[in-house]
């Protein structure tokens, strides 16, 4: 039995990364072809970073998710100690609500959201047009609720005399959300945070509805790409990323592991 | 307490970007192009309800397929030592942090007609096989991408389950399979219910995974919305109306998953 699900485990995790090893693979290869290898070469990384497109859409993605996350954060974090302050039944609506953009189909998202920016245009007169502004107004919009949702938490484990304590002890209410709220749901910002910012850089669908034809984004460009027949650059751009994303996790990894031996030693 | 205020910014927010945005929705979807009222385009739908089918049963054969894939891996990930464990999570993470249309598109060179399966197919003497272009493509990247999204809930839930009501039913006579029956299954279903709405919803709804692997000819509900907003056929309005039709069956899979956990929620990965 021990040895089946072995092989099954091994089984699965072959199903995941065969299709990813293969483009990695074909990354180094010198011909266009997908399926023979002629030989190794770096020529598509040459090409991947002389393709003015794709370095643009890179740019434009990292400025989109740096102001979407630093908005969200902002308006998620206040939002959520507002909420947390709520009766039951309010809270409840504001929920449900802030749920919808999670639990909707991206594509109704995104087409809701173009509809609203061309209404917002043609019918009411404002002058915002498909690009940056509306891409940066939909991202808040999809991120804000994981930041939300990652604060809630963090202010219901917190003691509620602690804010009164710092308010008993002369602090205005702002200064005791400031500097006793806020360190204490200090983890739950930055996970939100985090959250808002990978899933602004990975968002294909419902920028792809609001972006209009101007701005293009890495996962615009990227889709673009594969309709066209053959693009080996994209071998050379998956691998990069992948090699990134294992870099990013091999060190949050790291870092969590350091982190919770402090802690255990801070508590001994 | 004041501090409700500071939550003011954000339901303006909600207000004008979700709440809003979905009212225009209904709102498109039961005007004409002229302004005035009409329910043609509500009707119009009836016209793609072979395209709807299609949708729901390749989905539905995704979420299948994910879930009796997903759910011994599950159970053998959460009987793994700890140090094994967050390895082996790690792994199942890990490529959906790749973006979807790279994973779809490395699924496109390994099942073209010159692909590499063919060619390992031909050293067998079998084929060439069409394999792009075809449902079990489309159905194939659904199952790559969303499978993740099945087997987080389920181990999730999994980790759980105490090893010792295992033992107890093992002693008060209860073979393999009444284990599973008995003990392990029901305690797995808040698990099993948000791993198929996690992985019907995106199922359902896709455009790209369909257009990429499916060709021309396997048409989806995403590619329909795709077609009335984007494409040369700029209709909002029966795009709103086929928008409403995909909400709805979004809303019906997941009160009925509500029927059968009250606790969906404990196996939500947010």
């Amino acid at each position: 039995m021990k040895h089946l699900s072995r092989i099954y485990t091994g089984f699965c995790m072959f199903f995941l990364y065969l299709p990813i090893f293969v483009l990695i693979v074909f990354s180094f290869n010198e011909s266009k072809s997908r399926a023979v290898f002629t030989g190794f070469s770096f020529k598509w990384y040459q090409a991947l970073f002389q393709n003015d497109v794709i370095l643009t859409a890179l740019g434009n993605t990292l400025l989109i998710a740096l102001i979407s996350t630093l908005i969200s954060t902002l308006i998620g974090v206040a939002a959520a100690i507002g909420i947390n302050a709520m009766n039951r039944w309010l809270r409840g609506v504001v929920l449900n609500t802030t749920y919808m953009p999670i639990v909707n189909p991206e594509i109704v998202t995104g087409v809701s959201l173009s509809l609203l920016f061309v209404f917002m245009r043609q019918v009411l007169g404002l002058p915002i047009e498909l690009g940056f502004m509306s891409l940066i107004l939909a991202h808040v919009t999809f991120s804000t609720p994981y930041v939300i949702l990652n604060v809630l938490p963090k202010l219901r484990q917190m003691d509620k005399n602690l804010y009164h304590a710092a308010m008993d002890l002369g602090c205005s209410p702002m200064q005791a959300v400031l500097r006793v709220v806020l360190p204490e749901i200090m983890p739950g910002i930055i996970t939100g945070a985090f959250m808002a910012f990978t899933y602004s850089i990975d968002d294909f669908i419902i920028s792809y509805f609001v972006s209009g034809p101007a701005v293009q984004t890495l996962p615009i460009v990227i889709y673009s790409m594969t309709r066209k027949k053959v693009s080996p650059e994209i071998n050379a751009l998956s691998t990069i990323i992948f090699l990134v994303v294992v870099g990013v996790l091999f060190i949050s990894n790291i870092a969590q592991d350091r982190w919770a031996i402090e802690t255990r030693k801070r508590l001994n | 307490m004041r501090n409700k205020v500071l939550s003011a910014p954000y339901l303006f927010w909600m207000v004008l970007f979700t709440v809003v945005p979905l009212i225009l929705v209904a709102y498109y979807a039961l005007t004409g192009a002229d302004g005035g009222f009409t329910l043609k385009n509500v009707s119009d739908v009836r016209q793609f309800s072979g395209v709807i089918f299609r949708s729901v049963w390749l989905a539905v054969i995704a979420t299948l397929i994910c879930l009796v894939m997903a759910y011994p891996l599950a159970y053998s990930m959460s009987r793994l030592r700890p140090q094994m464990q967050r390895v082996a999570l790690l792994m199942v993470m890990l490529p959906m942090w790749i973006n979807f249309l790279l994973r779809t598109y490395a699924w496109m060179t390994l099942l073209e007609n010159t692909g590499l399966i063919n060619q390992l197919l031909g050293l067998l003497g079998i084929g060439p096989l069409q394999l792009i272009n075809t449902q079990g493509a489309v159905v194939l990247g659904m199952v790559y991408n969303y499978v993740p999204f099945m087997i987080l809930p389920l181990y999730s839930v999994m980790t759980k389950i105490d090893q010792g009501l295992i033992h107890a039913a093992q002693d008060l006579g209860s073979n393999t399979l009444g284990v599973f029956v008995n003990v392990v299954l029901p305690l797995s279903m808040p698990g099993i219910t948000t791993g198929i709405t996690m992985v019907f919803v995106p199922a359902v709804s896709t455009f790209a995974i369909s257009r990429m692997l499916g060709g021309g000819q396997n048409l989806m509900i995403g590619d329909l919305i795709e077609l009335q907003f984007l494409g040369t056929s700029y209709n909002p309005n029966l795009g709103s109306a086929i928008s409403m039709v995909l909400m709805v069956l979004v809303l019906l899979l997941m009160s009925a998953m509500n029927q059968y956990a009250d606790e969906e929620k404990e196996g939500m990965i947010i």
